[in-house]
């Protein structure tokens, strides 16, 4: 019925369904792989899968609302985002096919659709909010306070309990407000066990799909267009059709107060994969965007580094085996693999590839500088258009690059201090506080309004166009702020034939690698330990990836210890002198 | 801000303040405008562990911006107090304060006056008990503002007395305004605090109506009852009742005494010193040779010609009498290391010369008695003087001269 896509053999539109969910061509009487989605992600009321148990529903309420369940909530919370990727120019098959089965299956798995609801579980219409009256007194229900306790939120809409319990006297016989029919539910489920949906963990699944698609959008760059708004999270619920009610409990699954954090997304996704019992994932080549190959020439790009250092790049890599497809693809349920973390991992390249050629210890990397302004000033023009681009100077690249960083670092800091975290949809505990709440936000409006006013022309501006890239360096500037054909000659000799570096030292990182199970971290990054310029190198990526920059530390250490406790090849010669 | 990844409502609000914070310091209302619209939206959390919450901040800061803000007009400052008023029922008589006091700043005494009388008319459960306070308060300025009343209609009548007509009307109207006043300042004033303004009012009224027993219990309450805060004012006001009121020397002394042990350097020490050095009393000279000293150990007196008159002239007394000099040596004794260099510098003598003649002349005599005829100060000044051909300045340097032997004394 949806499907208009031509039929492969006949080129007619005339599709038909088999018993098994496929589409057939009636013309021609050609079968598809494609099977219906058997989820219609446009929400109509009861269209939900019939194997969710009967229960009480009721079809409408006195105010015009519904009964739904928080997946439900999820789900559309789900679609929009993928929408927004595909906006983005995301393949068109993460949303039908990709990410839908991945949903599919996890309703399945845990049990919320698409199975047989285990016995004895029944899914009680709870007390909604506008039947607060009715006080069930049942010593079982945990308390509105408890429930409000739970999960990791940063205890925001905990104090929100202020308004709640100004409305009701909160007892351990409190009826539990929700909107959602298993609001309270929810919150209340071991987590462990079922790995219950939350706001993050949307994301996690989409950075799952885009991995199986292997789209060449990173997981930082993922959250970072979620913080631009170009990816719904903050007050995706406002995008709920009027009929489901948000109100209650439903605040503290939906409303988010924080950004996702890396980590959190990252490894969600990760549990996810194994939950859902997913095979192996597509290969990562050396053609993909998420290799590190690849992913390094565009961090050297934007770092306004010579591409000069691809090559030393792509040697780390491939000495220390990071770019194996084995290494790189994500086999979930492997416990012993490391998981590999695309971004950082090119940052962390590169990071060592600096430390390799410039030592960065504050004191030879500026050395080198001097003697590459030297020779730039001795070379004529000519000269240096025929050697392949001038010296690379360390302490030029280090001004214009910090300069930028300086004057983007501070509009992001601004931006942040001028975020506006609500919508106009009002969000209330119960019917009650309702009216207050209005009152607050007609109040918050008509502030903004006046303040808005006073502020002279400066209007909020409008959200940048996604783009990948957050700084940009052109050749054509005449300035010299481009340094990407920049050569390195002034750095490197020749021995016995191969290029290697003159310089001679490299100081790692730790010593010893902490242990990760134990403290979460390979390594501990306390700034007065390093050297200025690599907390400034650390410092660029940690903007560009917007991460700590002790991620980052933690992968160059990994890096470091793999390459230096093997065997040194005779192609990269230097001695290591172990320094702290 | 550094690199704060983890960002979440609370922190980009605590950032925003801060931004506000840097824009109101550095004056720019336009961009600590911008940023206020942001913060506003925390008013929807609820902040009620914390010790200043949104609503408090946002009053605050509102008010500021507005008051400043060249756009901003005084119908919209109006209209943003009201809004605040109703933002936190705690506040709400603080509120109203803060609001008459700029109506107050704006010249609006008719909109202010409105506005106390509302909020005086306020009850809100036990909210009311709870702002007991700040409820005086608000009656106190109501009274202050029919002082000011009255005060206008006194006038009116005085100008009509002088042509020799009197208007009952205003008269009615003008004690009216006493008795509203009265009541209000009366009450205030009975509470521990600084009420300057309060109190000089309704010492004022008093006097008007001729009640001189209460306005003198008044201001001794106000000066002398430990419960109020040390306030250097009450002394002068009960010292200038005193005056008015031609009381005798001793009490007008008694009541400066304190003032000088509060505050060494207060203007009035000049009168004080007047009156002691013209004592019978060999300690009240004692005395006043004690404040003139301190307070010329201020560095807003060191021009002062009248101070360093009272000064020379006492030390001029008793060097002539040649009794008590030792008064003198234990003045000078925790003066003589810093004094110096503090008054009697070369520089000092020169640009006193420049500036003021009289001045330096007094400041020579004391120099010239303390320091002897060989220091700077007294050499340059009695030389300029003689060159200039002024007599008293040659009869200061005969006398300087003569008595040389005393600083002899003092300085052993």
């Amino acid at each position: 019925r949806d499907f208009n896509e031509r039929c492969a053999q006949c080129s007619e539109v005339n599709w038909g369904l088999t018993d098994g969910g496929r589409f057939y061509c009636r013309s021609c009487h050609n079968v598809t792989e494609r099977t219906r989605e058997v989820v219609n992600t446009d929400f109509i009321t009861n269209s939900r899968v019939q194997t969710i148990s009967k229960g009480l529903r009721k079809q409408e309420k006195n105010d015009g609302g519904c009964e739904w369940y928080i997946c439900e909530g999820f789900q559309l919370v789900l679609k929009k985002q993928v929408e927004a990727l595909e906006a983005l120019g995301v393949c068109p098959q993460m949303k039908d096919e990709i990410l839908c089965n991945f949903w599919r299956c996890y309703l399945q798995k845990s049990k919320q659709a698409y199975c047989k609801r285990p016995a004895g579980e029944t899914v009680k219409a709870l007390s909604v909010c506008e039947s607060s009256t009715d006080v069930d007194s049942d010593p079982e229900r945990p308390s509105l306070l408890h429930l409000l306790s739970l999960s990791e939120s940063e205890g925001d809409l905990q104090t929100d309990c202020s308004f709640a319990s100004s409305v009701s006297k909160v007892s351990e016989s409190t009826s539990v407000y929700s909107g959602s029919v298993d609001g309270s539910l929810y919150l209340m489920k071991n987590q462990k066990e079922k790995l219950s949906m939350t706001m993050p963990m949307t994301l996690s699944f989409c950075y799952m799909a885009l991995l199986w698609v292997r789209e060449p959008i990173t997981l930082s760059e993922l959250l970072r267009f979620v913080v631009e708004g170009h990816i719904p999270y903050l007050n995706v619920f406002q995008h709920f059709p009027e009929k489901m009610k948000l109100c209650g409990l439903d605040l503290k699954i939906f409303c988010v107060e924080s950004w996702p954090v890396y980590e959190e997304v990252f490894n969600k996704m990760h549990e996810l994969a194994a939950f859902l019992d997913l095979p192996r994932f597509p290969d990562i080549t050396e053609s993909c965007f998420l290799h590190p190959d690849m992913l390094c020439m565009k961090y050297l790009m934007e770092a306004n580094l010579p591409d000069e250092l691809h090559n030393w790049t792509c040697r780390v890599v491939k000495k220390i085996g990071v770019g194996e497809v084995d290494f790189l693809t994500l086999m979930p349920g492997n416990k012993s693999a490391r998981k590999v973390k695309y971004d950082v991992l090119a940052a962390a390249v590169i990071v060592v590839v600096l430390k390799l050629l410039f030592l960065l210890d504050d004191h030879y990397e500026w050395l080198l500088s001097e003697l590459a302004e030297e020779r730039n000033k001795n070379d004529t023009e000519v000269c240096i258009f025929y050697s392949g681009g001038p010296y690379f100077e360390f302490k030029k690249w280090y001004e214009v690059v910090k300069h930028s960083l300086d004057v983007e670092q501070k509009k992001l800091d601004e931006e942040r201090a001028k975020y506006l975290w609500r919508c106009e949809k009002p969000l209330f505990y119960s019917v009650k506080n309702k009216s207050k709440v209005l009152k607050r936000r007609q109040m918050v409006v008509n502030l903004q309004n006046q303040f808005g006013k006073l502020s002279g022309s400066v209007q909020r501006a409008e959200k940048p166009n996604p783009s990948s890239f957050q700084l940009s360096w052109s050749e054509e500037n005449k300035d010299g702020s481009c340094f990407h054909g920049h050569s390195l000659k002034g750095i490197l000799q020749e021995k016995c034939g191969l290029l290697t570096v003159m310089n001679p030292d490299y100081w790692l990182c730790t010593v010893k690698l902490c242990n990760e199970k134990l403290c979460g971290h390979l390594a501990h990054y306390r700034e007065v330990e390093f050297p200025q310029s690599y907390h400034f190198v650390l410092g660029l990526f940690s903007f560009l990836l917007r991460i700590q920059p002790s991620y980052i530390h933690d992968e160059v250490c990994m890096i470091e210890h793999k390459l230096f406790n093997k065997k040194l090849c005779k192609k990269l010669k230097y001695n290591t002198v172990l320094r702290k | 801000s550094s690199n704060e990844h983890k960002l979440n409502f609370k922190k980009s609000k605590e950032a925003c303040l801060s931004y506000i914070q840097d824009a109101l310091l550095q004056k720019q209302w336009k961009r600590a405008a911008e940023f206020l619209t942001c913060y506003v939206e925390s008013l929807e959390k609820d902040y009620s562990r914390e010790h200043i919450g949104p609503s408090e901040m946002i009053w605050r800061i509102g008010t500021e911006i507005l008051w400043h803000h060249s756009q901003s007009s005084m119908k919209e400052f109006n209209c943003f107090m009201e809004q605040m008023k109703t933002l936190g029922v705690k506040r709400y008589l603080k509120v109203c304060l803060e609001h008459v006091f700029h109506l107050l700043c704006n010249g609006q005494i008719d909109e202010a006056y409105q506005n106390l009388s509302l909020a005086e008319s306020w009850r809100f459960g036990e909210q009311t008990a709870i702002q007991d306070k700040e409820m005086k308060l608000i009656q106190a300025y109501r009274g202050l503002l029919d002082y000011y009343s009255w005060s206008k209609q006194k006038n009116v009548l005085l100008e009509h007395g002088e042509d020799g007509f009197s208007d009952l009307a205003v008269e009615q109207e003008m004690h009216g305004y006493f008795r509203k006043a009265a009541v209000n300042l009366k009450e205030i004033i009975k509470i521990p605090g600084v009420w300057d303004i309060f109190v000089k009012c309704y010492v004022d009224l008093l006097e008007f109506y001729g009640d001189h027993n209460e306005a003198r219990q008044v201001l001794n309450e106000y000066a002398y009852n430990s419960k109020f805060p040390a306030n250097p004012n009450a002394h002068v006001y009960l010292y200038q009742f005193l005056k008015r009121q031609g009381e005798s020397k001793k009490s007008l002394i008694s009541a400066l005494k304190i003032l000088h042990d509060i505050v060494p350097s207060h203007e009035l020490m000049i009168d004080f010193n007047t009156m002691l050095q013209k004592s019978k009393k060999r300690k009240k000279r004692r005395l006043g040779l004690e404040v003139i000293f301190a307070a010329l150990d201020y560095a807003g007196w060191k021009e002062n010609a009248k101070a360093w008159r009272c000064l020379a002239r006492q030390v001029k007394q008793i060097v002539i009498s040649e009794k008590h000099l030792d008064w003198i040596k234990q003045e000078w004794n925790s003066r003589k290391d810093w004094w110096p260099a503090f008054h009697f510098s070369r520089y000092l003598a020169k640009r006193d010369w420049q500036e003021n003649k009289s001045l330096s002349y007094e400041k020579a005599l004391v120099a010239g008695i303390l320091l002897g005829k060989d220091c700077k100060y007294f050499k340059y000044v009695s030389h300029q003087g003689c060159k200039a051909q002024l007599k008293r300045f040659r009869m200061l340097k005969k006398f300087v001269n003569r008595h040389n032997p005393v600083y002899l004394r003092i300085s052993g």
